[in-house]
């Protein structure tokens, strides 16, 4: 334990907000968190299949939880990137997500075309949008407190919902497929939809985390979140990395809100509850951390549809909500440790 | 805090001279009770609900600015506290017929224990920042689903307020838009901010801003952390819960979404920081900023100028305006209107 604690404090880059102590309470979970979670998702399986007593709806629930999953790992890495990079607990995520719906929204009802066209509409869209915010706005609150920034992306997050409301209206709008058949997967059924927004979050997901590891501005992010001073030091534009560091951010949120825009129900306050999922999703990978958000999305999702079956009576987001607050309790830095994206 | 020029406040001042500028503060609220009693002869009767919203708004701001303001613990959750109070009236009214002043009394204490429990285990594991403000929203989260789901508390249908035949004040129910219930408001906005200053001038309301600002240092000269934070986020919990009582009294209504939902934290946190986060007065300058924006914008759209006749009937510009406010504020007076409206003074 004492080897472990050491090694675990040398770890450079904590996210400097919270203070390590009480390690030995952490043991179990500190110990081997991957295991604990895998565990802890077998367990719920089980649990799942003692309650509903049925492998058919055990077997739907992974199958819709998985799925699920891939969309909020692509949300969720571009709040965690945010976060790793400019240090901005960004409240407005679920907002710009909500601003992808309405895109696709609009391009598909005013070219009366497959809703998917308007997949590069929302990424540059929404990467310009941030792009914007993150140069008029946020970055005239570099190294300002976590909660003056918190609470400017809560206003962001109230006007964006509230502007969709001023031009939409609050009546529910949708974007559907004109054909959305059910695809068989092991027994279990997801539309296709449903699929096609897994597979294609999964392809955005990884074309992200190439250009963080494998491109040279990609490079440049990392280092400023490694050391903003060190980066500028080395003749990186901390200022020009920041902006398109949140525009990127804000693109995943657009990229999730066009896929999921196919199977739901449109309104301006329907990003809302992606924002809390999203930031469950980034503090069990680790805050900042982009691959631990990747691969904590599916557990989010598999959590939220096997609790669902669980918990029944309940709502699904209740087990993600107890999760949460374990992860944030018991291991803040995530079950894979925070460290630079 | 850079207030190292003013006397009273963070550093504990000499005894006279702080019951001075409390004899102060307490005569400034007199005179602010006593213009806004006018309000009733003032505004139209169907105005009257602006005045109460100020009045729900300037009560949830006290309770968050006390916790989050001078106690530096940044909440994202009042709504939770909120929900409580107007969950715990409306409950023991309906299944028991217990008069809201005694579920008054039982909300703000269960109110008051459940903020006790979620900063014991908070404070406990060490969650800061951006983490408790996090994990503050979630609880409130989790109360909303909880409220959502149980039947128990009735679900999604929440708890109507059985009306009566005739005015009373034991059952705090009047005729709509009667005087009673801005006078009562009133009444308990005062006694929420006299209980604030009472407490801030307190031996633990010192500590609570001693602990904010350099909680290593308070600790190192034997303040006992743990239980001042707790006793002031269990005070700002039970002034959160009497708004709450409160609203429900006045509307006459609660369910899972009015309680509980996030909105109600906003609403708690909006005020205060426009106002001015950690000033005593800020709570309800913000509040008197906040409280008229959606019925001003409602009536103004109704018949909009003439660039604007795209929005008529449109809803949504009131939060429009008032995170526009948010931001700029924000962004420009961290201080809050209020605080920087001191600064201003102090430098002058």
């Amino acid at each position: 334990m004492t080897a472990r604690t050491t090694s675990e404090e040398a770890v450079p880059s904590e996210g400097g907000t919270i203070s390590r102590g009480g390690t030995s309470r952490r043991a179990a979970l500190g110990r081997s968190p991957v295991t604990v979670t895998f565990a802890l998702l077998i367990g719920l399986t089980v649990a799942a299949l003692l309650r509903s007593g049925s492998t058919a709806i055990t077997g739907q629930a992974l199958l819709t939880g998985l799925i699920a999953g891939g969309v909020y790992s692509l949300l969720a890495m571009g709040l965690s990137l945010i976060f790793g990079v400019l240090d901005i607990v960004n409240f407005a995520h679920g907002a710009f997500l909500g601003v992808g719906l309405f895109v696709t929204y609009e391009v598909a009802h005013q070219t009366g075309l497959n809703p998917y066209i308007a997949l590069p509409v929302a990424i540059v869209g929404l990467f310009v949008l941030g792009a914007l915010i993150q140069l008029l706005l946020l970055n005239r609150t570099i190294g300002g407190s976590l909660e003056r920034q918190l609470l400017i992306t809560l206003g962001l997050s109230l006007l964006i919902s509230n502007v969709l409301l001023l031009a939409f209206g609050g009546d529910p709008l949708s974007a559907n497929l004109t054909s959305d058949p059910g695809v068989h997967v092991f027994g279990a059924v997801a539309n296709l939809s449903r699929v096609i927004a897994f597979g294609a979050a999964l392809v955005l997901a990884v074309l992200l985390y190439v250009l963080l590891e494998r491109t040279s501005f990609g490079r440049a992010i990392r280092a400023v979140a490694a050391s903003r001073q060190g980066a500028g030091l080395v003749g990186i534009d901390v200022r020009l990395v920041y902006v398109v560091t949140f525009g990127l951010g804000t693109a995943c949120a657009g990229a999730a809100g066009m896929l999921i825009a196919p199977f739901t129900t449109i309104t301006p306050t329907a990003g809302d509850q992606f924002n809390i999922l999203a930031f469950v999703v980034v503090v069990m990978g680790g805050l900042g951390n982009v691959t631990g958000a990747l691969v904590s999305g599916l557990i989010v999702g598999l959590v939220e549809q096997l609790g669902g079956v669980a918990i029944a009576g309940q709502s699904p987001l209740l087990g993600v909500f107890i999760l949460f607050l374990l992860i944030l309790l018991i291991r803040p830095q995530g079950i894979f440790g925070a460290k630079a994206p | 805090m850079t207030t190292t020029t003013a006397p009273p406040a963070p550093t504990p001042a000499p005894t006279r001279e702080r019951a001075q500028s409390l004899k102060r503060s307490l005569l400034i609220l007199v005179a602010i009770a006593a213009v806004a009693a006018c309000a009733p002869f003032v505004l139209p009767e169907s105005r009257q609900s602006i005045a109460i919203r100020v009045l729900i708004f300037a009560m949830m701001a006290i309770g968050w600015n006390l916790m989050s303001g001078y106690g530096g613990m940044f909440s994202f959750g009042h709504a939770a506290y909120f929900g409580i109070g107007a969950y715990t009236d409306t409950y023991l009214l309906v299944t028991f017929g217990w008069s809201p002043w005694l579920a008054l009394v039982v909300g703000a204490a269960l109110a008051a224990l459940v903020a006790a429990g979620i900063g014991y285990v908070a404070f406990r594991y060490k969650l800061r920042s951006a983490y408790f403000a996090l994990g503050t929203f979630a609880i409130a989260e989790m109360l909303r689903l909880l409220a959502t789901n149980t039947k128990w508390v009735n679900g999604t249908t929440g708890y109507h307020v059985p009306l009566l035949p005739e005015s009373s004040w034991t059952m705090l129910q009047f005729g709509a838009n009667a005087a009673e219930y801005f006078y009562i408001g009133l009444a308990m906005v005062v006694v929420c901010m006299v209980v604030t200053l009472l407490y801030l001038r307190s031996r633990s309301g010192i500590y609570t801003v001693a602990i904010r600002d350099n909680e290593d240092a308070a600790d190192a000269l034997g303040i006992s952390v743990m239980r001042v934070r707790l006793t002031t986020m269990a005070l700002s919990a039970a002034i959160t819960a009497a708004a709450g009582m409160f609203y429900a009294q006045y509307y006459t209504f609660v369910d899972p979404d009015t309680a509980f939902g996030s909105a109600q934290s906003v609403q708690a946190i909006a005020p205060a920081v426009i106002g001015g986060v950690a000033t005593p007065w800020g709570p309800l300058v913000g509040a008197l900023i906040l409280g008229p924006l959606a019925d001003l914008t409602v009536t103004w759209l109704r018949t909009p100028p003439a660039f604007l006749d795209f929005l008529t009937g449109r809803s949504g510009l009131d939060v429009v305006l008032y995170a526009i406010l948010l931001i700029v504020i924000a962004l420009v007076l961290p201080k809050g209107i209020v605080g920087s409206i001191q600064e201003w003074w102090k430098r002058r």
